[in-house]
Protein backbone atom coordinates (compact mmCIF):
# COMPACT_ATOMS: atom_id res chain seq x y z
CA UNK A 1 0.00 0.00 0.00
CA UNK A 2 1.20 3.78 -0.72
CA UNK A 3 2.92 4.46 2.73
CA UNK A 4 1.77 8.22 1.52
CA UNK A 5 -2.14 7.92 0.92
CA UNK A 6 -3.44 7.89 3.87
CA UNK A 7 -2.71 6.74 7.86
CA UNK A 8 -3.57 3.36 9.24
CA UNK A 9 -6.19 4.16 11.75
CA UNK A 10 -8.50 1.09 11.79
CA UNK A 11 -5.99 -0.62 14.46
CA UNK A 12 -5.81 2.57 16.54
CA UNK A 13 -9.54 2.61 16.60
CA UNK A 14 -10.35 -1.23 17.47
CA UNK A 15 -7.34 -0.47 20.35
CA UNK A 16 -9.15 3.08 21.24
CA UNK A 17 -12.54 1.11 21.93
CA UNK A 18 -10.94 -1.81 23.59
CA UNK A 19 -9.07 0.40 25.88
CA UNK A 20 -13.01 1.34 27.30
CA UNK A 21 -14.23 -2.02 27.68
CA UNK A 22 -11.36 -3.60 29.46
CA UNK A 23 -11.12 -1.04 31.71
CA UNK A 24 -14.87 -1.32 32.80
CA UNK A 25 -13.92 -5.17 32.53
CA UNK A 26 -10.59 -4.49 34.97
CA UNK A 27 -12.10 -1.46 36.94
CA UNK A 28 -15.30 -4.11 37.37
CA UNK A 29 -13.13 -6.89 39.16
CA UNK A 30 -10.97 -4.58 41.33
CA UNK A 31 -14.57 -3.44 42.73
CA UNK A 32 -15.68 -6.55 43.14
CA UNK A 33 -12.63 -7.80 45.05
CA UNK A 34 -12.59 -4.44 47.14
CA UNK A 35 -16.29 -5.82 48.34
CA UNK A 36 -14.73 -8.92 49.04
CA UNK A 37 -12.31 -7.45 51.58
CA UNK A 38 -15.18 -6.26 53.69
CA UNK A 39 -17.23 -9.81 52.95
CA UNK A 40 -15.11 -12.29 52.15
CA UNK A 41 -18.57 -14.22 51.87
CA UNK A 42 -18.76 -12.59 48.35
CA UNK A 43 -16.68 -15.49 46.99
CA UNK A 44 -19.51 -17.83 46.97
CA UNK A 45 -17.43 -20.63 48.07
CA UNK A 46 -16.07 -20.77 44.48
CA UNK A 47 -12.39 -21.29 43.69
CA UNK A 48 -12.79 -19.19 40.98
CA UNK A 49 -13.99 -16.25 42.70
CA UNK A 50 -11.79 -16.07 45.13
CA UNK A 51 -9.70 -12.99 46.25
CA UNK A 52 -6.49 -14.76 45.27
CA UNK A 53 -7.16 -15.76 41.86
CA UNK A 54 -9.36 -12.23 41.36
CA UNK A 55 -6.46 -9.98 42.35
CA UNK A 56 -4.34 -10.90 39.59
CA UNK A 57 -7.07 -10.95 37.32
CA UNK A 58 -7.32 -6.97 38.26
CA UNK A 59 -4.09 -6.01 37.94
CA UNK A 60 -3.49 -7.52 34.92
CA UNK A 61 -6.84 -6.35 33.44
CA UNK A 62 -6.13 -2.33 34.33
CA UNK A 63 -2.71 -2.92 33.64
CA UNK A 64 -1.98 -4.39 30.26
CA UNK A 65 -5.75 -5.09 28.76
CA UNK A 66 -6.77 -0.92 29.78
CA UNK A 67 -3.41 0.70 29.82
CA UNK A 68 -1.78 -1.77 27.25
CA UNK A 69 -4.56 -1.23 24.87
CA UNK A 70 -4.67 2.64 25.42
CA UNK A 71 -0.57 2.96 24.38
CA UNK A 72 -1.37 0.37 22.03
CA UNK A 73 -3.70 3.29 20.08
CA UNK A 74 -2.10 6.04 21.07
CA UNK A 75 1.63 5.28 20.36
CA UNK A 76 0.05 4.23 16.54
CA UNK A 77 -1.75 7.21 16.16
CA UNK A 78 1.27 9.35 17.43
CA UNK A 79 3.97 8.20 15.63
CA UNK A 80 1.81 8.34 12.09
CA UNK A 81 0.82 12.05 12.83
CA UNK A 82 4.62 12.79 14.30
CA UNK A 83 6.59 11.00 11.37
CA UNK A 84 3.94 11.99 8.48
CA UNK A 85 3.76 8.59 7.46
CA UNK A 86 1.38 5.69 7.15
CA UNK A 87 2.10 2.54 9.79
CA UNK A 88 4.34 0.13 8.42
CA UNK A 89 3.34 -3.17 7.80
CA UNK A 90 -0.54 -3.16 8.20
CA UNK A 91 -1.04 -7.14 8.82
CA UNK A 92 1.62 -6.93 11.52
CA UNK A 93 -0.25 -3.96 13.34
CA UNK A 94 -3.56 -6.07 12.70
CA UNK A 95 -1.69 -8.87 14.23
CA UNK A 96 -0.50 -7.20 17.60
CA UNK A 97 -3.96 -6.09 17.93
CA UNK A 98 -5.83 -9.61 17.59
CA UNK A 99 -2.72 -11.12 19.35
CA UNK A 100 -3.14 -8.63 22.30
CA UNK A 101 -6.69 -9.33 22.57
CA UNK A 102 -5.77 -13.32 22.66
CA UNK A 103 -3.23 -12.75 25.50
CA UNK A 104 -6.24 -10.90 27.47
CA UNK A 105 -9.23 -13.53 26.56
CA UNK A 106 -6.63 -15.81 27.74
CA UNK A 107 -5.24 -14.25 31.42
CA UNK A 108 -9.12 -13.94 31.47
CA UNK A 109 -9.67 -17.80 31.76
CA UNK A 110 -6.62 -19.04 33.21
CA UNK A 111 -5.92 -16.74 36.20
CA UNK A 112 -9.40 -17.74 37.58
CA UNK A 113 -8.54 -21.33 37.12
CA UNK A 114 -5.59 -20.81 39.63
CA UNK A 115 -3.08 -21.07 36.78
CA UNK A 116 -0.10 -18.85 37.58
CA UNK A 117 3.56 -18.32 38.07
CA UNK A 118 2.90 -16.82 41.54
CA UNK A 119 5.15 -13.72 40.37
CA UNK A 120 3.16 -10.23 40.63
CA UNK A 121 2.22 -9.04 37.68
CA UNK A 122 4.09 -11.92 35.71
CA UNK A 123 1.46 -14.26 36.99
CA UNK A 124 0.56 -16.00 33.31
CA UNK A 125 2.18 -19.08 32.22
CA UNK A 126 4.79 -19.66 30.04
CA UNK A 127 2.82 -20.41 27.02
CA UNK A 128 1.11 -17.10 26.71
CA UNK A 129 4.26 -15.39 28.17
CA UNK A 130 5.53 -16.79 25.11
CA UNK A 131 2.85 -15.16 22.61
CA UNK A 132 3.25 -11.76 24.63
CA UNK A 133 6.57 -12.05 23.75
CA UNK A 134 5.67 -12.63 19.85
CA UNK A 135 3.28 -9.78 19.91
CA UNK A 136 5.88 -7.43 21.56
CA UNK A 137 8.19 -8.51 18.69
CA UNK A 138 5.53 -7.17 16.17
CA UNK A 139 4.57 -4.03 17.91
CA UNK A 140 8.64 -3.32 18.31
CA UNK A 141 9.07 -3.96 14.74
CA UNK A 142 5.81 -2.02 13.61
CA UNK A 143 6.84 1.28 15.53
CA UNK A 144 10.63 1.47 14.66
CA UNK A 145 9.85 0.55 10.99
CA UNK A 146 7.44 3.38 10.98
CA UNK A 147 10.31 5.77 12.41
CA UNK A 148 12.90 4.81 10.06
CA UNK A 149 10.36 5.51 7.53
CA UNK A 150 9.63 9.01 8.86
CA UNK A 151 9.21 12.38 6.77
CA UNK A 152 10.37 14.19 9.13
CA UNK A 153 13.60 15.29 10.07
CA UNK A 154 13.27 14.81 14.17
CA UNK A 155 12.18 12.22 15.74
CA UNK A 156 9.37 13.89 18.31
CA UNK A 157 9.91 13.58 21.98
CA UNK A 158 6.82 11.00 22.56
CA UNK A 159 8.06 9.05 20.03
CA UNK A 160 10.93 8.70 22.52
CA UNK A 161 9.61 7.49 25.75
CA UNK A 162 7.05 5.32 23.47
CA UNK A 163 10.12 3.82 21.92
CA UNK A 164 11.51 3.75 25.57
CA UNK A 165 8.53 1.65 26.37
CA UNK A 166 8.70 -0.62 23.85
CA UNK A 167 12.02 -1.76 24.39
CA UNK A 168 12.24 -1.86 27.90
CA UNK A 169 9.09 -3.79 28.57
CA UNK A 170 10.33 -6.43 25.79
CA UNK A 171 13.93 -6.82 27.68
CA UNK A 172 11.95 -6.80 30.66
CA UNK A 173 9.51 -9.06 30.15
CA UNK A 174 12.07 -12.12 28.54
CA UNK A 175 14.32 -11.91 31.24
CA UNK A 176 11.87 -12.11 34.57
CA UNK A 177 9.75 -15.05 32.66
CA UNK A 178 12.63 -17.24 31.88
CA UNK A 179 11.26 -20.58 33.37
CA UNK A 180 11.78 -24.41 32.67
CA UNK A 181 7.90 -25.55 31.51
CA UNK A 182 7.01 -29.17 33.05
CA UNK A 183 3.45 -29.15 31.49
CA UNK A 184 1.37 -27.06 29.76
CA UNK A 185 -0.09 -24.77 32.48
CA UNK A 186 3.12 -24.97 35.03
CA UNK A 187 6.52 -24.18 35.06
CA UNK A 188 9.27 -23.03 37.69
CA UNK A 189 11.21 -19.87 36.92
CA UNK A 190 15.00 -20.07 36.44
CA UNK A 191 16.28 -17.67 39.59
CA UNK A 192 16.05 -18.62 43.14
CA UNK A 193 15.97 -17.02 46.62
CA UNK A 194 17.36 -13.59 46.28
CA UNK A 195 17.56 -13.05 43.08
CA UNK A 196 14.56 -14.26 42.03
CA UNK A 197 13.47 -11.36 44.31
CA UNK A 198 15.82 -8.54 42.72
CA UNK A 199 14.16 -9.74 38.97
CA UNK A 200 11.05 -9.85 40.12
CA UNK A 201 11.22 -6.34 41.29
CA UNK A 202 14.14 -5.14 38.61
CA UNK A 203 10.71 -6.18 36.24
CA UNK A 204 7.78 -4.92 39.10
CA UNK A 205 9.35 -1.58 39.24
CA UNK A 206 10.38 -0.76 35.43
CA UNK A 207 7.31 -2.34 34.48
CA UNK A 208 5.62 1.00 36.71
CA UNK A 209 8.70 3.14 35.20
CA UNK A 210 8.37 2.12 31.85
CA UNK A 211 5.14 0.86 30.92
CA UNK A 212 2.99 3.19 33.43
CA UNK A 213 5.26 6.30 33.34
CA UNK A 214 7.01 6.44 29.95
CA UNK A 215 4.47 5.10 28.15
CA UNK A 216 1.96 7.63 29.25
CA UNK A 217 4.23 10.68 29.16
CA UNK A 218 4.13 9.57 25.09
CA UNK A 219 0.89 10.13 25.26
CA UNK A 220 1.01 13.05 27.70
CA UNK A 221 3.54 14.67 25.16
CA UNK A 222 1.34 13.87 22.29
CA UNK A 223 -2.46 15.09 24.16
CA UNK A 224 -2.04 17.68 26.35
CA UNK A 225 0.30 19.89 23.35
CA UNK A 226 -2.78 18.79 21.08
CA UNK A 227 -5.86 20.03 23.22
CA UNK A 228 -4.22 23.03 24.89
CA UNK A 229 -3.83 24.35 21.46
CA UNK A 230 0.25 25.02 22.44
CA UNK A 231 3.65 23.23 22.18
CA UNK A 232 4.66 21.89 24.91
CA UNK A 233 6.03 24.33 27.29
CA UNK A 234 9.62 23.54 26.90
CA UNK A 235 10.97 21.25 24.67
CA UNK A 236 14.54 21.61 25.93
CA UNK A 237 13.20 20.14 29.29
CA UNK A 238 11.61 17.64 27.23
CA UNK A 239 14.43 16.02 26.37
CA UNK A 240 16.13 16.02 29.35
CA UNK A 241 13.43 14.62 31.02
CA UNK A 242 13.70 11.87 28.77
CA UNK A 243 17.47 10.91 29.08
CA UNK A 244 17.68 11.28 32.51
CA UNK A 245 13.97 9.67 33.66
CA UNK A 246 15.28 6.57 31.68
CA UNK A 247 18.70 6.53 33.03
CA UNK A 248 17.52 6.64 36.51
CA UNK A 249 14.65 4.60 36.47
CA UNK A 250 15.95 1.25 35.94
CA UNK A 251 17.84 1.05 39.07
CA UNK A 252 14.88 1.97 41.85
CA UNK A 253 13.97 -1.40 42.27
CA UNK A 254 15.51 -2.61 45.49
CA UNK A 255 13.35 -0.26 46.96
CA UNK A 256 10.67 -3.18 47.46
CA UNK A 257 12.73 -5.10 49.10
CA UNK A 258 13.88 -3.09 52.13
CA UNK A 259 14.47 -5.17 55.50
CA UNK A 260 15.01 -8.24 53.20
CA UNK A 261 17.85 -10.51 53.05
CA UNK A 262 18.27 -8.39 49.66
CA UNK A 263 22.24 -7.61 50.16
CA UNK A 264 22.18 -3.89 52.35
CA UNK A 265 23.77 -1.98 49.66
CA UNK A 266 21.30 -2.78 46.71
CA UNK A 267 18.86 -1.51 49.51
CA UNK A 268 20.51 1.95 49.90
CA UNK A 269 21.14 1.91 46.06
CA UNK A 270 17.15 1.30 45.28
CA UNK A 271 16.80 3.76 47.79
CA UNK A 272 19.13 6.82 46.38
CA UNK A 273 17.95 6.31 43.10
CA UNK A 274 14.47 6.32 44.29
CA UNK A 275 15.04 9.76 45.99
CA UNK A 276 16.77 11.18 42.40
CA UNK A 277 14.11 10.32 40.67
CA UNK A 278 12.11 13.01 41.89
CA UNK A 279 14.15 15.41 40.00
CA UNK A 280 13.32 13.74 36.30
CA UNK A 281 9.27 13.14 37.64
CA UNK A 282 8.84 16.46 38.60
CA UNK A 283 10.93 18.02 35.66
CA UNK A 284 7.93 16.42 33.07
CA UNK A 285 4.75 17.40 35.44
CA UNK A 286 5.87 20.76 35.22
CA UNK A 287 6.74 20.68 32.08
CA UNK A 288 2.99 19.34 31.18
CA UNK A 289 1.56 21.28 33.40
CA UNK A 290 3.28 24.78 32.30
CA UNK A 291 2.07 23.59 28.74
CA UNK A 292 -1.41 25.55 29.49
CA UNK A 293 0.80 28.46 30.72
CA UNK A 294 -1.02 31.68 29.03
CA UNK A 295 -4.20 29.60 28.42
CA UNK A 296 -5.44 28.56 31.85
CA UNK A 297 -8.79 30.09 31.17
CA UNK A 298 -9.33 27.12 28.90
CA UNK A 299 -9.67 25.02 31.85
CA UNK A 300 -12.77 26.52 32.81
CA UNK A 301 -14.74 25.84 29.50
CA UNK A 302 -12.77 22.38 28.57
CA UNK A 303 -13.23 19.24 30.92
CA UNK A 304 -10.52 16.80 28.66
CA UNK A 305 -7.77 19.77 29.99
CA UNK A 306 -9.41 19.15 33.68
CA UNK A 307 -8.60 15.00 33.26
CA UNK A 308 -4.91 15.86 31.44
CA UNK A 309 -3.81 18.65 34.70
CA UNK A 310 -5.35 16.61 37.18
CA UNK A 311 -3.91 13.34 35.77
CA UNK A 312 -0.18 15.25 35.74
CA UNK A 313 -1.15 16.75 39.33
CA UNK A 314 -1.47 13.10 40.76
CA UNK A 315 1.68 11.96 38.59
CA UNK A 316 3.76 14.90 40.25
CA UNK A 317 1.68 14.12 43.94
CA UNK A 318 2.77 9.99 43.42
CA UNK A 319 6.11 10.51 41.91
CA UNK A 320 6.95 12.77 45.53
CA UNK A 321 5.21 10.15 47.32
CA UNK A 322 7.34 7.48 45.99
CA UNK A 323 10.60 8.13 46.88
CA UNK A 324 9.26 9.55 50.03
CA UNK A 325 7.86 5.73 51.16
CA UNK A 326 11.67 4.39 49.30
CA UNK A 327 13.15 5.95 52.51
CA UNK A 328 14.33 2.69 54.55
CA UNK A 329 12.90 4.47 57.98
CA UNK A 330 9.01 5.43 55.90
CA UNK A 331 9.43 2.39 54.68
CA UNK A 332 9.52 0.84 57.80
CA UNK A 333 6.30 2.58 58.56
CA UNK A 334 4.31 2.09 55.29
CA UNK A 335 5.65 -1.51 53.88
CA UNK A 336 3.03 -4.10 53.67
CA UNK A 337 -0.01 -2.02 54.61
CA UNK A 338 -2.75 -0.56 53.02
CA UNK A 339 -0.55 2.65 52.39
CA UNK A 340 1.06 0.94 49.23
CA UNK A 341 -1.76 -0.11 47.53
CA UNK A 342 -3.05 3.98 47.97
CA UNK A 343 0.18 5.57 46.62
CA UNK A 344 -0.20 2.57 43.41
CA UNK A 345 -4.15 3.99 42.79
CA UNK A 346 -3.29 7.60 43.52
CA UNK A 347 -0.46 6.60 40.57
CA UNK A 348 -2.74 3.72 38.45
CA UNK A 349 -6.44 5.95 39.19
CA UNK A 350 -5.20 9.51 39.14
CA UNK A 351 -2.24 9.24 36.82
CA UNK A 352 -2.21 6.43 34.34
CA UNK A 353 -6.56 6.38 33.73
CA UNK A 354 -7.17 9.98 33.99
CA UNK A 355 -4.40 10.93 31.30
CA UNK A 356 -5.87 7.79 29.33
CA UNK A 357 -9.12 9.12 29.71
CA UNK A 358 -8.22 12.42 28.46
CA UNK A 359 -6.19 11.50 25.77
CA UNK A 360 -9.56 9.28 24.55
CA UNK A 361 -11.77 11.90 24.54
CA UNK A 362 -9.26 13.83 22.60
CA UNK A 363 -8.43 11.35 20.11
CA UNK A 364 -11.67 9.38 19.53
CA UNK A 365 -13.56 12.28 17.88
CA UNK A 366 -10.55 12.73 15.63
CA UNK A 367 -11.10 9.17 14.66
CA UNK A 368 -14.16 9.18 13.64
CA UNK A 369 -14.60 12.82 11.69
CA UNK A 370 -16.20 14.52 14.87
CA UNK A 371 -15.50 18.03 16.25
CA UNK A 372 -15.81 16.59 19.59
CA UNK A 373 -17.28 13.63 21.84
CA UNK A 374 -21.41 13.35 21.90
CA UNK A 375 -21.51 15.43 25.24
CA UNK A 376 -18.95 17.67 26.65
CA UNK A 377 -21.15 17.51 29.95
CA UNK A 378 -21.08 13.95 30.22
CA UNK A 379 -17.02 14.34 29.75
CA UNK A 380 -17.20 16.45 32.84
CA UNK A 381 -19.49 14.46 35.08
CA UNK A 382 -16.94 11.60 34.27
CA UNK A 383 -14.47 13.86 35.39
CA UNK A 384 -15.81 14.71 39.19
CA UNK A 385 -16.61 11.27 39.39
CA UNK A 386 -13.33 10.21 38.63
CA UNK A 387 -11.47 13.03 40.55
CA UNK A 388 -13.62 12.18 43.64
CA UNK A 389 -13.78 8.52 43.46
CA UNK A 390 -9.38 8.39 43.78
CA UNK A 391 -9.63 11.37 46.25
CA UNK A 392 -12.04 9.28 48.24
CA UNK A 393 -10.03 6.00 47.87
CA UNK A 394 -6.34 7.54 48.01
CA UNK A 395 -7.53 8.85 51.25
CA UNK A 396 -9.09 6.10 52.57
CA UNK A 397 -5.92 3.70 52.54
CA UNK A 398 -3.30 6.91 53.71
CA UNK A 399 -5.37 6.46 56.93
CA UNK A 400 -6.17 2.31 56.77
CA UNK A 401 -2.38 2.33 56.22
CA UNK A 402 -0.82 4.59 58.72
CA UNK A 403 -2.67 2.98 61.44
CA UNK A 404 -1.66 -0.77 60.08
CA UNK A 405 2.12 0.26 59.90
CA UNK A 406 1.84 2.29 63.51
CA UNK A 407 -0.74 -0.46 65.30
CA UNK A 408 2.32 -3.30 63.80
CA UNK A 409 5.10 -1.57 65.75
CA UNK A 410 3.19 -0.37 68.77
CA UNK A 411 4.50 -2.64 71.71
CA UNK A 412 4.15 -2.86 75.51
CA UNK A 413 6.57 -2.46 77.93
CA UNK A 414 7.39 -5.46 78.44
CA UNK A 415 8.12 -6.26 74.83
CA UNK A 416 5.02 -7.87 73.64
CA UNK A 417 2.98 -6.57 70.32
CA UNK A 418 0.03 -4.27 71.72
CA UNK A 419 -2.34 -5.10 69.00
CA UNK A 420 -3.41 -8.61 67.77
CA UNK A 421 -3.74 -9.14 63.89
CA UNK A 422 -7.44 -8.95 64.31
CA UNK A 423 -7.30 -5.99 65.88
CA UNK A 424 -5.64 -4.26 63.06
CA UNK A 425 -8.07 -5.74 60.31
CA UNK A 426 -11.15 -4.38 62.24
CA UNK A 427 -9.51 -0.91 62.36
CA UNK A 428 -9.32 -0.93 58.82
CA UNK A 429 -12.77 -2.01 58.25
CA UNK A 430 -14.38 1.38 57.72
CA UNK A 431 -11.59 2.62 55.44
CA UNK A 432 -12.78 -0.95 52.97
CA UNK A 433 -15.84 0.57 52.96
CA UNK A 434 -14.85 4.12 52.04
CA UNK A 435 -12.23 2.83 49.36
CA UNK A 436 -15.07 0.43 47.41
CA UNK A 437 -17.44 3.75 47.62
CA UNK A 438 -14.54 5.55 46.14
CA UNK A 439 -13.93 2.51 43.93
CA UNK A 440 -17.39 2.40 42.46
CA UNK A 441 -17.92 6.06 41.88
CA UNK A 442 -14.61 5.86 39.46
CA UNK A 443 -16.32 2.87 37.89
CA UNK A 444 -19.42 4.90 37.45
CA UNK A 445 -17.28 7.30 35.24
CA UNK A 446 -16.74 4.50 33.12
CA UNK A 447 -20.31 3.88 32.62
CA UNK A 448 -20.66 7.26 31.62
CA UNK A 449 -18.03 7.34 29.26
CA UNK A 450 -18.99 4.27 27.32
CA UNK A 451 -22.17 5.39 26.70
CA UNK A 452 -20.56 8.96 25.25
CA UNK A 453 -18.49 7.09 23.21
CA UNK A 454 -20.97 4.86 21.99
CA UNK A 455 -23.22 8.20 21.44
CA UNK A 456 -20.25 9.24 19.37
CA UNK A 457 -19.34 6.85 16.66
CA UNK A 458 -22.36 5.17 16.36
CA UNK A 459 -23.91 5.45 12.93
CA UNK A 460 -20.31 7.41 12.29
CA UNK A 461 -18.33 6.10 9.88
CA UNK A 462 -14.75 6.43 9.67
CA UNK A 463 -13.18 8.72 7.26
CA UNK A 464 -9.60 8.36 5.76
CA UNK A 465 -6.85 10.93 7.05
CA UNK A 466 -4.94 11.97 4.41
CA UNK A 467 -0.58 11.71 5.06
CA UNK A 468 0.78 15.06 5.83
CA UNK A 469 3.41 15.98 3.68
CA UNK A 470 7.34 15.90 3.82
CA UNK A 471 8.44 18.43 6.36
CA UNK B 1 43.51 1.41 40.63
CA UNK B 2 41.25 -0.42 42.10
CA UNK B 3 37.30 -0.66 41.56
CA UNK B 4 36.59 2.07 43.45
CA UNK B 5 38.40 4.01 41.25
CA UNK B 6 36.57 2.97 38.19
CA UNK B 7 33.10 4.02 40.18
CA UNK B 8 34.55 7.66 40.80
CA UNK B 9 35.26 7.47 37.36
CA UNK B 10 31.68 6.21 36.13
CA UNK B 11 29.86 8.64 38.68
CA UNK B 12 32.18 11.61 36.69
CA UNK B 13 31.41 10.61 33.26
CA UNK B 14 27.71 10.18 33.92
CA UNK B 15 27.46 13.82 35.39
CA UNK B 16 29.73 15.32 32.37
CA UNK B 17 27.07 13.14 30.08
CA UNK B 18 24.31 14.92 31.48
CA UNK B 19 25.98 18.30 31.70
CA UNK B 20 26.88 17.88 28.31
CA UNK B 21 22.74 17.31 27.38
CA UNK B 22 22.05 20.15 29.27
CA UNK B 23 24.12 22.24 27.27
CA UNK B 24 23.31 20.48 23.95
CA UNK B 25 19.27 20.79 24.78
CA UNK B 26 19.90 25.01 25.23
CA UNK B 27 22.37 25.57 22.10
CA UNK B 28 20.64 27.80 20.36
CA UNK B 29 21.64 26.00 17.40
CA UNK B 30 19.04 23.73 18.60
CA UNK B 31 15.94 26.33 18.89
CA UNK B 32 14.73 26.04 14.56
CA UNK B 33 14.71 22.19 15.13
CA UNK B 34 13.18 21.80 18.43
CA UNK B 35 10.90 24.73 17.87
CA UNK B 36 9.44 22.33 14.27
CA UNK B 37 9.44 19.03 16.63
CA UNK B 38 7.16 20.88 19.19
CA UNK B 39 4.74 21.93 16.46
CA UNK B 40 3.71 18.53 15.47
CA UNK B 41 1.58 17.94 17.60
CA UNK B 42 -0.43 20.89 16.48
CA UNK B 43 -1.17 19.75 12.91
CA UNK B 44 -4.91 19.32 12.22
CA UNK B 45 -5.92 15.73 10.29
CA UNK B 46 -7.12 16.53 6.65
CA UNK B 47 -10.09 14.09 6.14
CA UNK B 48 -9.90 12.63 1.99
CA UNK B 49 -12.99 13.63 0.21
CA UNK B 50 -14.98 10.87 -1.71
CA UNK B 51 -12.78 11.39 -4.75
CA UNK B 52 -9.49 11.16 -3.35
CA UNK B 53 -10.73 7.80 -0.92
CA UNK B 54 -11.23 6.68 -4.61
CA UNK B 55 -7.71 6.56 -5.46
CA UNK B 56 -6.43 4.75 -2.26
Amino acid sequence: MDTTASYNDKVVRQFTIMTVVWGIVGMLVGVIIAAQLMWPQLNFDLPFLTYSRLRPLHTNAVIFAFGGSALFATSYYVVQRTCHVRLAFSKLAAFTFWGWQAVIVLAAVTLPLGITQSKEYAELEWPIDLLIAVVWVAYAIVFFRTIGQRRIKHIYVANWFYGAFIITVAVLHIFNNLAVPVSLTKSYVIYTGVVDAMMQWWYGHNAVGFFLTAGFLGMMYYFVPKQAGRPVYSYRLSVVHFWSLIAVYMWAGPHHLHYTSLPDWAQTLGMVFSIILLAPSWGGMINGIMTLSGAWHKLRSDPILKFMIVALSFYGMSTFEGPMMSIKTVNALSHYTEWTIGHVHSGALGWVAMMTIGSIYSLLPRLYDRDGMHSTKLIDTHFWTSTIGVVLYAVALWVAGIGEGLMSRAVNDDGTLTYAFIEILASKYPYYGMRLVGGLIFFAGMIIMAYNVWKTISNKKPVPVAVMDPA
Amino acid sequence: MDINDLRGLLTAIILLAFIGLCIWAWSSRRKADFDASAALPLEEDQYMTNNEQENI
